[in-house]
């Protein structure tokens, strides 16, 4: 439960909810930007998401490598990627 | 498994692993590393091998999963068992033994349990069910912490009545606090945890280098981030330096994240004591709902039982979480306690110390091997 997994955010589903949908790996779901909101969150950003919520903006080198490296840790990054495909908030 | 695809720039982890080497000396340094993230990449890359043996890494307190007592996880169960109630939680938390079972046991026997990835999903769980009463789990560090802030800002926003909170939420600070002032073990330093930093910052942890004179270095999850980190606590030490370090500001600001801490202090407020499995009570140590959230409070909302239950006897998830023992050394490790049929949280959780090593203990010793340590037959 605390991975953190990269995604990149494609679009803006609800700003009053503060509901942005990203893409983790090819799957798009939609997650909280509240936390972020005062760094001013825009699509194409790449962001950090923990349960469901963006904890940080990151840029795209990072997000790469940090893919990479959940990607190396096998079952604990699939069953992560079966959670986030799982949420339904947006 | 090659060293190579361990890796990405396998030159630097190999030139990181001489310098190591070469400034640990014959010395003796024990790390904790705090965070359970770091425990399972530890375990899953096999780190601790590619350590000299001068160098010992001691794992810490920082999986939420198992540090939650018993008597908590029974509470749970009890609230899944009410008939009305739909009770949410994260995968993770759901094979966690309490003394009569874990919450998937409770959901075969017909307990309407359900997993949720985030908690605006159990929010929506509530607002989709308006006839029952839906209660969300909440369990984590100030990393998680933040979700549950929001999920209940929006709860009261959109006037949800049908959605509560059972809060078990902790701080990092007192778990490192009470391991630095147990006289069981002596630290050279720490590696400080980096999702929570993404959160709190760095400055939390000023009082490590201050108050108690160790170095600690905020750590990145990739191997590299690990190895780097060791050699930066090792560099300190060396130079006579003592301080709070941040080997991960490519995400961790050292201010944190002002809007979460913001709202933290709104949404919640500090515990006089929780209990944490194998550290006891520990004072102002974990988080419940403010006044201003109470009307959300499922400990308000219902009477729970709130027994405090102990341990099996059998089990040293205590022991392995305050790092005084490893994983292998309890009696029970690998034998009555596997992760299909754990026993204690440290086996029950994959971020745990127990499920990491049971796990990959195997490629320990692929990696000693690639590198020619001989310490793989010591660890068994």
């Amino acid at each position: 439960m605390c991975l953190g997994i990269p995604g990149r955010v494609v679009e803006m589903t609800d700003p009053d909810a503060y509901l942005a949908k990203v893409d983790v790996n090819g799957i798009k779901r939609a997650i909280s930007v509240r936390l972020l909101a005062d760094s001013g969150i825009a699509i194409g950003d790449w962001v950090l998401v923990h349960v469901g919520f963006a904890m940080a903006k990151i840029d795209e080198r990072e997000a790469t490598a940090t893919l990479d490296a959940v990607k190396r840790m096998g079952k604990a990054y699939t069953d992560e990627l079966d959670a986030f495909r799982s949420t339904g908030v947006g | 498994m090659k060293f190579a695809d361990e890796f990405r720039d396998p030159a630097a982890a190999r030139a990181l692993v001489k310098s190591i080497t070469e400034l640990a000396g014959d010395g003796e340094y024990k790390f904790m590393e705090v965070c359970g993230g770091h425990t399972h990449a530890i375990y899953r890359h096999g780190l601790e091998r590619l350590l000299p043996p001068s160098i010992e890494l001691v794992h810490g307190p920082g999986c939420p999963v198992c540090v939650i007592p018993m008597g908590r996880v029974d509470d749970a169960i009890w609230l899944a068992g009410r008939p009305d109630v739909i009770f949410t939680t994260f995968g993770d938390m759901m094979r966690v033994p309490g003394s009569d079972g874990s919450l998937l046991e409770a959901r075969a026997r017909g307990c309407d349990v359900r997993f949720v990835y985030s908690p605006l999903d159990a929010l929506k769980t509530a607002i989709d069910n308006p006839a029952r009463q839906v209660v969300y789990f909440a369990v984590g560090f100030e990393t998680t912490a933040p979700s549950t802030e929001v999920t209940l800002a929006r709860a009261r926003e959109l006037g949800v009545r049908n959605f509560s909170v059972f809060c078990n939420h902790v701080t990092i600070v007192p778990p490192i606090k009470a391991i630095l002032d147990s006289p069981d073990l002596r630290l050279s330093g720490f590696i400080g945890p980096g999702h929570v930093s993404v959160v709190v910052g760095s400055r939390p942890y000023q009082f490590v280098p201050e108050v108690y004179g160790k170095p600690i270095v905020i750590a990145g999850f990739e191997p590299l981030d690990i190895l780097q980190s060791v050699y930066m606590l090792l560099a300190q030490l060396r130079e006579g330096r003592c301080e709070v370090e941040n080997q991960y500001s490519r995400v961790v600001r050292d201010e944190g994240n002002p809007a979460a801490l913001a709202l933290l202090a709104e949404v919640f407020e500090l515990r006089a004591q929780f209990e944490w499995r194998g550290l006891g009570y520990i004072s102002q140590s974990a988080l419940k709902l403010s006044a201003a959230y109470a009307e959300f409070d499922a400990e308000l909302r219902y009477s729970m039982p709130g027994l405090r239950v102990a341990d099996p006897q059998a089990c040293q998830c205590g022991e392995v979480l305050k790092g005084m023992i490893k994983p292998w050394e309890c009696k029970v490790f690998g034998t009555a306690c596997t992760p299909e049929t754990p026993i204690g949280t440290c086996m029950a959780s994959p971020e745990g110390a127990c499920a990491a090593y049971y796990n990959f203990g195997r490629l320990h010793r692929e990696t000693a091997a690639l590198v020619g340590r001989p310490r793989a037959a010591a660890h068994g």
